[in-house]
């Protein structure tokens, strides 16, 4: 029961994850993301400070607002300060998690949040924290809950936006000029992000949030050229790095969240092979589609 | 030669665009005249791109006003169409042919509105008018040139608009593409459509354009082709730039004013 | 204070060397960090930062000890191994860069943490401390260990002294380099093994979370200084070690904490000082130069209206009210009166009892703002076809920044000419007349 519940959680996380992923890495913004998925390192800890708990909505909201600001941050600097933007963003992030770093370590003994959890998240302890009613029913790890509505939101948010967020992402110039804000869909998605990242963070920590953010969907835009596949098979292989992450851990007796990485990475670099392998054969094949096309003007 | 036209579709008033803080654009003056085929044109770095982008308040302008339909284009962005240079989206994009002429139907949707039938049907007859329509679900990243810039007129006209906004859609397309698009603008502006084209190629514009808009940072001349496209205005505007008006430029970049009256005053 | 004082008089001699230690690895990954920031390539430190965790778990792995050599070693190779991938992706498949980097720096950092949480639960004693290079110890600079990150570091110094010419040339412009024959691919190499080289023995103090600021932030902070890239590298590694030295400092003050988070507050905190209030690029410091330039323009404005005044009446040192002011030009009548009174206080105006009258100055300050703007005026309608009853509003602007040496050359190519468009006369300034064309 324990290895569904965080087989569960983690891909719960992983399929937010993912979704938002691809966004990222077609706007070219993955970099942001993990920016965003470290700047809410302080915001959790003062939260948890605050409100002596770490599943409350006000929390995640608390925590969800300092990652837009960081990028609210990354902007000013860029264009107040003439600072360039990749300079911008190394700068910001590593001060706001400096700062987290600070608070875990000063704080140990009224949070309860330590450097291991920051780093690689305690998705192992997730079956431990059970929600229990006044009546005594158990209804499974509270985790299961905040990353399940956290999905929830996500996919709502996507859908809503469909359109919006794919134009936007596409051609700025064109949606501007068609009257749909690129500023608005940009600060959207960059609070979802934020928050995707907060539910995440107890689960794999603040680092790896990050390769659950870019492997699948970098994995998916190598598969397809569809954008709508490449947002199921994101979510597919978010589903299942947490699977193979769990079972790599137990085997090797490791952490699950750097086990989950790994397997996102050893996922990716069998998509590389066998989208490079499929590329040659494209190109040995003399009915390849770029033929046909240039055959039929 | 700076021709103004009763009713303009276009009016740009004292247009100045600056990119931080520099002027590219001069107090542009114009006025355009409805159901032309319209050609700007001037050299690299002239503001062509830039001219269209302010028109329709892509960026920001410095001062001035530009009015279309002689309203402010906030309110009638739902008849007017612009197509983009084509290296400005990245054709590696997970689309298929369909779904970037679908995004033309977008502006005519509201929010949470799913594209129907209709809009699809739209879009295919839009694919069909530059001869693209056997190419629905073909992926955008398999195009060549040519074929991305059918595809991204194909969306512009599935937007129906009545004033279109071109930049560059014959840069890098082939021989028969160039010929296939000069054939439908010049149907368009004969069904009254107008059609502002940023153009590079001198050779063309007497046979395509109407009327001409010279430019090189300043404006040189505005008028039918036969007038404004001549010799002497054609080695005005690619004789260089003015070096005062690039120096004022460089000047109110740095927007450091030099301490004169200190001068003055020993 | 007690223990700042007891710091500072450096009894101890391990504090002494875990100070000096520190200093040298902070300044010299800044030194490094000022030509990847120069080829924007800043992001790429996080990358290799963050890959070299798997390197020092395996080195540790295999030899079972934590021979600081050893892992150097280790580290190195996977922190290469990451750039060389990320190239590999970028070059060979539709993924861009910052996927890429995204994607190395968190797969890389997973197996780095999958590999450590297995050795911390195999139980080898030795392993205590492997954990220090996540977020730094500045303490454990000591001993054998010291001298080996110094030597590295000293020969990084080196190299960058050696080839300080071909980085600054990669840096600025590729492109250029290639034209005038350099070995590109060479200089690249060096940069990149410089880079890794700078992160591997940072990572003692800083710890390898956070190692990119140590890349990245000391030389953000520097650019806000200089335009000079000598003095840029200079200021970067001044920063870099005083940085570093507080790092020092938090480890003897409170040997619990990891010192690269206090390292990256202390730089974070000199590049926001920078960012706000370092002279010309600050960002206080451009607010506030264009509060004066705004300033500027509106005493300007107000002696030009003064001078206008003057030219309607034939008689320009009379008194005039804020009334008369505001009736030739809408001002705002506190901003006007603010106005008055540092013009006043500069001279170029006197008041008596609540009317105000042009200095010498003040009129010839206010004629020549009138003087540009009616040439300004000339040279659009004659040079930018502009018709004359649109060209006031961007000579109203222009007549502000023009220079006395942009003045002349705008008077020669038109040629002096008498009227502007509207056929108001052009004042010019007797003997500067004389000076202008001398000056010529």
């Amino acid at each position: 029961m324990n290895a569904f519940w965080i087989i569960l959680t983690g891909s719960l996380v992983a399929i937010s994850c993912g979704l938002l992923g691809c966004y990222l890495v077609l706007r070219k913004m993955t970099m942001i993301g993990d920016a965003i998925s470290h700047s809410v390192l302080p915001g959790i800890v003062l939260a948890f400070l605050i409100s002596g708990s770490r599943d409350s909505i006000p929390m995640l909201i608390g925590a969800g607002l300092l990652g837009v600001l960081s990028t609210f941050l990354i902007e000013f600097f860029h264009r107040k300060g003439k600072l360039q933007t990749d300079a911008s963003i190394g700068v910001t992030f590593t001060w706001l998690f400096a700062i987290g770093v600070i608070l875990v370590s000063s704080y140990t003994g009224q949070v309860d949040i330590d450097q291991d959890c920051v780093l690689y998240g305690e998705i192992a302890y997730v079956p431990l924290d059970l929600w229990i009613t006044e009546n005594g029913i158990n209804l499974g790890p509270r985790s299961v809950y905040i990353s399940g509505t956290v999905l929830l939101i996500i996919i709502t948010f996507i859908w809503l936006g469909y359109k919006e967020l794919l134009i936007t992402t596409f051609d700025p110039a064109l949606s501007v000029a068609l009257g749909i804000s690129t500023t608005i869909w940009h600060y959207l998605l960059m609070g979802a992000v934020s928050i995707t990242t907060v539910a995440s963070f107890e689960s794999v920590g603040a680092i790896l949030v990050v390769a659950l953010l870019v492997t699948p969907a970098s994995t998916a835009y190598l598969l397809t050229n569809n954008f709508r596949k490449m947002l199921y098979i994101s979510a597919f292989v978010g589903v299942l790095l947490s699977f193979g992450g769990y079972y790599l851990a137990v085997w090797l007796n490791g952490s699950i969240a750097g086990a989950m990485a790994t397997t996102g990475g050893i996922i990716f670099g069998l998509a590389f092979i066998y989208s490079k392998n499929k590329q040659r054969i494209l190109q040995t094949n003399p009915t390849t589609a770029s033929d046909q096309i240039n055959r039929s003007i | 030669m700076i021709e103004q036209v009763e009713n303009p579709i276009i009016e740009v008033h004292d247009l100045t665009v600056s990119y931080d803080k520099k002027p590219v654009l001069w107090d542009i003056d114009l006025t355009l005249p409805k159901g032309k085929l319209i050609g700007i044109i001037g050299p690299n770095g002239a503001g062509k791109s830039t001219l269209i982008k302010s028109m329709l308040d892509l960026v920001p302008q410095s001062s001035g006003f530009v009015k279309m339909f002689d309203q402010d284009i906030k309110d009638i962005r739902n008849q007017i169409s612009y197509v983009p240079q084509r290296e400005s989206v990245d054709w590696d994009f997970p689309a298929s042919v369909l779904d970037i002429v679908l995004m033309g139907r977008y502006g005519k949707l509201g929010f949470f509105k799913r594209p129907r039938k209709a809009d699809k049907e739209v879009a295919i007859d839009s694919l069909r008018k530059v001869g693209m329509e056997n190419y629905l679900h073909r992926q955008i990243s398999q195009l060549s040139g040519g074929q991305q810039q059918r595809v991204f007129l194909a969306r512009s006209l599935a937007q129906q608009a009545d004033l279109y906004f071109m930049d560059e859609p014959f840069a890098g397309v082939d021989a028969a593409t160039e010929k296939a698009i000069i054939q439908l603008l010049k149907e368009m502006s004969s069904d009254n459509k107008t059609v502002v084209v940023v153009h590079h190629d001198l050779q063309s514009v007497t046979q395509y354009f109407d009327w001409v808009i010279l430019l090189n940072t300043r404006l040189i001349a505005s008028g039918p082709t036969n007038k404004a496209f001549t010799h002497e205005l054609l080695e005005e505007t690619y004789g260089g730039k003015l070096t005062l008006l690039t120096e004022v430029a460089d000047l109110l970049k740095q927007n450091e004013l030099p301490n004169r009256e200190k001068k003055v005053n020993k | 204070m007690e223990t700042i004082l007891d710091f500072f008089s450096f009894n101890n001699v391990n504090v002494i060397y875990v100070t000096i230690g520190s200093m040298l690895l902070t300044s010299s990954a800044a030194i490094v960090g000022t030509f990847t920031f120069l080829k924007r390539k800043a992001l790429v430190g996080d990358a290799v930062s963050h890959s070299i965790l798997p390197g020092i778990c395996l080195a540790f792995m295999l030899s079972g000890d934590k021979n600081p050599l050893y892992l150097i070693i280790g580290a190195f190779i996977t922190g290469w191994l990451s750039l060389i991938i990320i190239d590999l992706i970028t070059s060979k498949s539709k993924i861009k860069e910052d996927s890429a980097i995204a994607l190395i720096l968190s797969v890389f950092f997973g197996i780095g943490i999958l590999l450590l949480t297995i050795i911390q639960k195999s139980g080898n004693a030795e392993q205590t401390g492997l954990d220090h290079f996540l977020f730094g110890n500045a303490a454990a600079l000591v001993g054998s260990d010291l001298v080996t990150f110094t030597i590295v570091a000293l020969i990084l110094l080196i190299v960058v002294y050696l080839f300080f010419k071909e980085l600054t040339l990669l840096a600025f412009d590729e492109d250029f380099a290639k034209t005038i024959g350099m070995p590109i691919r060479l200089i690249e190499l060096i940069l990149t093994t410089l880079t890794v080289m700078a992160v591997v023995i940072g990572i003692q103090a800083v710890g390898i979370v956070l190692m990119a600021a140590m890349l990245i932030t000391p030389v953000a902070a520097a650019r806000f200084w200089t335009d000079k890239i000598k003095v840029l590298i200079l200021l970067a590694a001044i920063f870099g070690a005083f940085s570093g030295l507080s790092g020092a400092f938090v480890s003897y003050a409170a040997p619990a904490m990891p010192t690269g988070p206090w390292i990256v507050v202390v730089i974070s905190t000199i590049a926001f000082i920078s960012f706000f209030f370092a002279p010309k690029k600050g960002i206080i410091s451009r607010a506030i130069k264009q509060r004066n330039v705004v300033q500027q323009i509106n005493d300007e404005n107000i002696l030009k209206s003064l001078y206008q005044l003057g030219e309607q009446d034939q008689e320009y040192y009379t008194n005039r009210t804020i009334e008369d002011i505001i009736q030739r030009r809408p001002f705002n009548t506190s901003v006007l009166k603010k106005g008055l009174k540092r013009l006043k206080k500069q001279g170029y105006m006197e008041s008596k009892s609540g009317t105000w009258q042009f200095t010498k100055e003040g009129k010839n300050k206010g004629q020549r703002t009138v003087k540009l703007h009616r040439l300004w005026e000339t040279y659009l309608t004659k040079y930018l076809r502009i018709a004359p009853d649109h060209v006031h509003d961007d000579a109203d602007t222009i007549e502000h920044f023009l220079t006395p040496e942009l003045e002349s050359r705008l008077e020669q190519l038109l040629e002096y000419p008498e009227l502007d468009p509207h056929d108001s006369k052009i004042p010019y300034q007797k003997n500067k007349i004389k000076n202008n064309s001398t000056q010529v």
